[in-house]
């Protein structure tokens, strides 16, 4: 087993002296949803991007077509705006969560 | 002179099955540090113990060629033998033939001898080295798969059961090693995943190697799937033999009982447990100063490290122990640490083996993360396990026992039969800092000097609360105990609840937290 420094964690106010596992130092911060931001919600391949910069969409306007686990997935807008960027182009392949286009 | 030509022939029909693949595919097996199935398991049993069955049977399958192809003994081999005169059934799939692949009767040798392992109560063990589904089989492979998988569940808790991960084992085949008992895996031997590295690349663009997929460490550290990780295949096989020596043989009959062996002096139960509560030891010692010849048999050593579980014995006979361990994580419970714990007392309690436990936690991991994750319904699995288990319950409270996590950790509450407190014992609804704060936040905000009186307030509340006399008040706790007498009282409380019997209301079957 290797042997790792122990750190301080803090429960209840109270710090311990302890060794931390990888899962807990590896966690992710949280960060709240951006409405406005089309995400990835899991890796694929952009096949279409249906707006242009400049744009303006309605809430459950399709913008983008995500070829992902043999489907093409029709990503809406959760907002109505104003389409301010775009990231991606037919064929890019994206990480889950990489943000695709951004309404404001 | 008939019978002798007779013999003469089964013995060289004998000897060709016994050669597997063959010779040039046996060289390659032994190239990549793997024995042969039959070796494997010799080295599992006893000295001519083994007794195989269904070395002749052969697959009749027509498409694809296979109608021109001979494998033989199809693939696997089957048997019954002992491990320390304890009677066993194994399987082993023998890679040198077709790649272990599973076609309809190799997988009706494997359901032929875990019905004999059912319908006999002995313990069964299977070895998986296989490439996955004979596809030219088709469906009929997969319903051998499923044929396995129901009997894994039908003998769930009725015999212990082993899998011994000893080369790929992917896909549907990875779900029979999930529902037995315990799985071992050797470092760069055992494969195991869902879909490959190639799938996984294919669909969603990511890259990664077999080994950091679904190699030994990883299941042993990450995915918590495996529970023993072995260098080498012999280290593995004798883990595989102490592992056994511990069980017994199904849920009707106790574990054999050996010699009883005092703790080694080595083990100063005095000197382990520091009293300032936030400082971290090694809960492992506690354990081995307690467990008879400070022999402590640790499962899943490198998963959820902050939750110890593994077996001893005390007074010769087999305990569980489970552990908070301050040394990792403060002890705390969090998703991983609260499902290990109570996979394991559920395992207990099916095969009647007493549990020990031996508590000393902050309580529950705050964190997002946690949240999400399920802590909630996670960490009710411990409550669950605890409060279903019928075996003798005893628990030990070293030091700080905060809030829920002193109600999971075999309290009084779900029905310990005796709760020993050592005399560091904090057993309170919370620690002394995070309690101050909240009873007497009026008192430190308006005061004009805040952190002195927060200070004075944490004294006092630490001064009232932070001991195990007030639960020891309450009957909460049977015995406030010093600790050179722990190993004495819980030897009394295994001796006393022997013959332990509570009748529970009648179910089908509960619904835990899964």
């Amino acid at each position: 087993m290797e042997k790792k420094e122990t750190e301080k964690l803090t429960i209840d106010q109270t710090q311990y002296t302890t060794r931390l596992s990888s899962r807990f130092a590896g966690r992710k911060q949280y960060a709240p949803p951006v409405p406005g931001r089309i995400c990835s919600f899991i890796p694929g391949t952009v096949v279409e991007v249906l707006v242009s910069e400049g744009d303006t969409v309605n809430e459950g306007d399709d913008i983008v077509i995500l070829d992902a686990m043999k489907m093409k997935n029709r990503l809406k807008s959760h907002i109505a705006g104003r389409v301010a960027s775009i990231n991606v182009k037919p064929g890019d392949r994206v990480t889950k969560g990489a943000v695709m286009v951004e309404i404001v | 002179m008939a019978l002798e030509r007779k013999i003469r022939e089964l013995k060289e029909k004998r000897e060709k099955m016994l050669l597997g693949g063959g010779e040039e595919a046996i060289g390659k097996q032994k190239a990549m540090g793997k024995n042969t199935a039959r070796e494997r398991i010799m080295a599992i049993l006893d000295d001519d113990t083994f007794n195989e069955y269904d070395m002749f049977v052969e697959h009749d399958a027509r498409d694809f060629g296979m109608d021109k192809k001979h494998l033989p003994s199809d693939g696997v081999v089957i048997g019954t033998g002992t491990v320390h005169g304890n009677p066993v059934a194994i399987f082993a799939q023998d890679f040198t033939v077709a790649g272990g692949s599973l076609g309809l009767m190799h997988s009706r040798k494997i359901t032929k001898i875990m019905d004999h392992a059912l319908q006999m109560r002995i313990p069964l063990i299977g070895i998986n080295d296989s490439g996955g589904a004979r596809i030219q089989e088709g469906v009929n492979s997969l319903a051998g798969y499923g044929e396995i998988f129901f009997r894994n569940t039908i003998s769930s808790g009725v015999i212990p059961q082993i899998s011994v991960i000893l080369g790929p084992c992917a896909g549907g085949a990875v779900y029979s090693p999930a529902l037995t008992d315990f799985v071992f895996v050797v470092e760069n031997i055992s494969k195991m995943f869902i879909t490959g590295p190639e799938v996984i690349k294919t669909v969603l663009g990511e890259e990664i190697s077999m080994e950091a997929l679904g190699g030994a460490r990883v299941h042993c550290e990450v995915s918590g799937n495996a529970h023993f990780f072995a260098m080498s295949e012999d280290e593995c096989f004798s883990q595989i033999k102490r592992l056994i020596s511990f069980l017994p043989r199904n849920n009707q009959v106790r574990a054999a009982v050996i010699e009883t062996l005092p703790p080694k002096s080595t083990y100063d139960i005095n000197k382990i447990v520091p009293g300032d509560p936030t400082l971290p030891y090694d809960v492992r010692e506690v354990i081995r100063a307690v467990v008879d010849d400070s022999d402590f048999f640790e499962i899943q050593e490198m998963y959820a490290r902050n939750m110890v579980i593994g077996f001893g014995r005390m007074g010769g006979r087999t305990a569980g122990f489970v552990a908070n361990q301050p040394m990792e994580m403060a002890g705390v419970l969090d998703v991983d640490s609260s499902d290990k714990a109570a996979r394991f007392i559920r395992y207990c309690d099916a095969f009647s083996i007493p549990l020990i436990t031996f508590v000393d936690l902050p309580g529950y991991l705050p964190g997002v993360d946690q949240e999400h994750a399920g802590v909630i319904r996670h960490g009710a699995k411990v409550l669950y396990a605890y409060s279903e288990a019928t075996v003798p319950k005893l628990t030990v409270i070293l030091r700080k026992a905060y809030g829920g996590g002193y109600i999971a950790m075999s309290s009084r509450h779900l029905r310990a039969d005796f709760v020993f407190a050592w005399p560091t014992a904090e057993i309170a609804v919370m620690g002394p800092e995070g309690a101050a704060n909240i009873i007497f936040r009026k008192e430190i905000t308006t005061a004009a000097n805040p952190d002195e009186v927060r200070r004075q307030k944490v004294e006092e509340y630490k001064e009232k609360f932070a001991n195990p006399y007030v639960a020891a008040s309450r009957g909460y706790v049977d015995a406030v105990i010093e600790p050179s007498e722990t190993r004495r009282l819980l030897l009394h409380g295994l001796e006393v609840s022997e013959n332990k019997d509570i009748q529970m209301p009648w179910k089908k079957h509960g619904i835990p937290p899964f």
